[in-house]
């Protein structure tokens, strides 16, 4: 079965609504007016571009060709008039921007558009479970700090020093990017690797005396140092 | 509410299928409603140890597949009437399996059961990422040596990252089970200890279970340990588990020596 679809008869729904817009108050001589609104697009050409003005004719009083040819100016400069104020109805032609009447004076807060405060990235990352065998963290921004163990076959890697508060049996690489200041520290060294700005030693290098102790790895110029903590 | 349950190890031969079978058989002679589920699609094994392997007509992927209803696929335990199987297929391979199917499967058998025991494929691919995807909670089987903690460290790892509870930033709830134990080896420094093990691994214990011939015995015949024979030690150790699995607090008991293996031996012998 075919539903044709009739067309809804829709009501036209008029609405009130009020906007803000730039308010020009000329003032006589007009020639010397249009001259400082020539010297405004000088040294901003596309300031009132797109904006809505409003001309605001109390001040002066025109011939319906003189508003005429003021509308026709502010438009050579692209200056598009919204309506008119301020000027008796009879003035004003068809062809012309509608009178606008009972404008009210607002402040026009020039909205800079903030921008977010750029938060400080953190020089840190703190990890509050174990890094578990076959994950690898890569921290290249600072030290990491890992309040577990790290497991045999996980890796962590830190631009700046790194910190372990459980075992370390994994690999540790500390100052990624040439910080021969990292260090690694441990509660429980255990580790396949530890490594500070390229420089590296194996789980077979570490003294066995060291093992299953607190231990903290550090640079002694291109040696590698493993010593215990405390 | 259903709970899935997802026994898994990554390393292969350490007793996952074994420890679901006695897993799912203890539940239901506890009175839970339990299906046992086979991923191992391709290397299907849990039939045979559950004993059902001659009464396979439809698998897993024939659901998944549309072939067949879920109704027609899962097999009724002779033993126990609220343990069910269902089967894997044999003769395709895990790809066969999708995320999607695998997902419909489970949300149907959540409906119909009070445990769903997923039985994990070896490994860290595909077959062993969709058994753990719907996991509730995770059995990780594990044997007192270092290869097999290393990987279930591994297997923990995807727990905590690759299952849906995970990706919804809640925690799959873990437990070790620690199988073929045995405790003059470990005393004598051939294996590690238990203590080791939790600390490697970080993760609560469900239970110990002794090395025994009873296990392979029972899977020789078809029957799940904690049927076949359920006075023996690997038996109590698996109706343990499952008791603190179900929120009892039972005392773990770490199995000692051969003495009391052979004390019990030695009542069983009089009796």
């Amino acid at each position: 079965m075919d539903a044709i679809a009739q067309p809804t008869h829709q009501l036209v729904r008029m609405r009130g609504r009020s906007y803000v817009a730039f308010v020009f108050s000329p003032v006589v001589p007009i020639i010397g007016w249009l001259e400082g609104i020539d010297a405004t697009l000088a040294r901003s050409p596309g300031f009132f571009v797109g904006k809505p003005v409003v001309l605001d004719l109390s001040a002066v009083d025109l011939s319906q060709t003189a508003i005429a040819h003021l509308v026709t100016s502010l438009e050579q400069r692209n200056i598009r008039i919204l309506g008119i104020e301020g000027v008796d109805e009879t003035h004003l032609t068809t062809g012309m921007p509608p009178l606008l009447t009972g404008g009210r004076h607002c402040v026009l807060t020039h909205n800079e558009t903030k921008k977010p405060e750029a938060k400080p990235k953190p020089m840190s990352l703190l990890l509050e479970s174990p890094v578990r065998s076959g994950q690898s963290v890569i921290f290249a921004e600072g030290d990491v700090t890992v309040l577990g163990s790290v497991g045999s076959g996980a890796e962590i890697v830190a631009g700046g020093s790194i910190h372990v508060y459980g075992a370390l049996r994994g690999r540790a690489m500390a100052g990624v990017n040439g910080n021969s200041a990292a260090r690694i520290f441990c509660q429980k060294i255990e580790a396949e690797l530890l490594a500070i700005d390229g420089y590296y030693q194996t789980a077979e290098d570490i003294s066995a005396m060291l093992r299953n102790r607190p231990a903290q790895a550090w640079l002694d110029g291109e040696i590698m140092r493993i010593t215990p903590l405390n | 509410m259903a709970k899935v349950l997802v026994v898994t190890s990554g390393k292969g031969g350490v007793g996952k299928t074994t420890s679901t079978a006695a897993l799912g058989a203890a539940l239901a002679q506890l009175g839970e409603k339990v299906v046992v589920v086979d991923f191992d699609v391709g290397l299907r094994n849990l039939d045979l140890v559950m004993g059902a392997e001659r009464r396979v007509v439809f698998d897993l992927i024939n659901v998944v597949q549309g072939v067949a209803k879920l109704s027609q696929a899962l097999i009724r335990d002779k033993r126990l009437e609220n343990l069910w199987l269902l089967p894997a297929s044999q003769t395709r391979d895990k790809d066969a399996l999708t995320d999607e199917g695998g997902g419909n499967i489970i949300a149907d058998l959540r409906t119909k059961f009070d445990w769903i025991l997923c039985d994990s494929p070896a490994g860290i691919e595909r077959g062993a990422l969709l058994a753990m995807r719907y996991a509730d909670e995770a059995v990780i089987v594990t044997n007192p040596e270092v290869s097999s903690v290393r990987d279930s460290d591994r297997i923990i790892g995807m727990l905590d990252s690759k299952t849906v509870k995970a990706e919804r930033g809640e925690r799959v709830e873990k437990h070790v089970l620690i199988t073929r134990y045995d405790s003059a080896r470990a005393s004598r420094g051939e294996m590690l200890s238990i203590d080791d093990i939790l600390e490697i691994l970080a993760t609560p214990l469900l239970g110990i279970i002794p090395e025994s011939q009873e296990v392979l015995l029972a899977s020789n015949v078809g029957s799940p340990v904690t049927l076949n024979n359920a006075a023996s030690a690997p038996a109590r150790a698996y109706t343990d588990a499952v008791r603190r699995l179900m929120g009892e607090t039972v005392t773990m008991t770490v199995p000692v020596e051969r003495k009391g293996l052979m004390n019990w031996l030695l009542v069983r012998r009089a009796a």
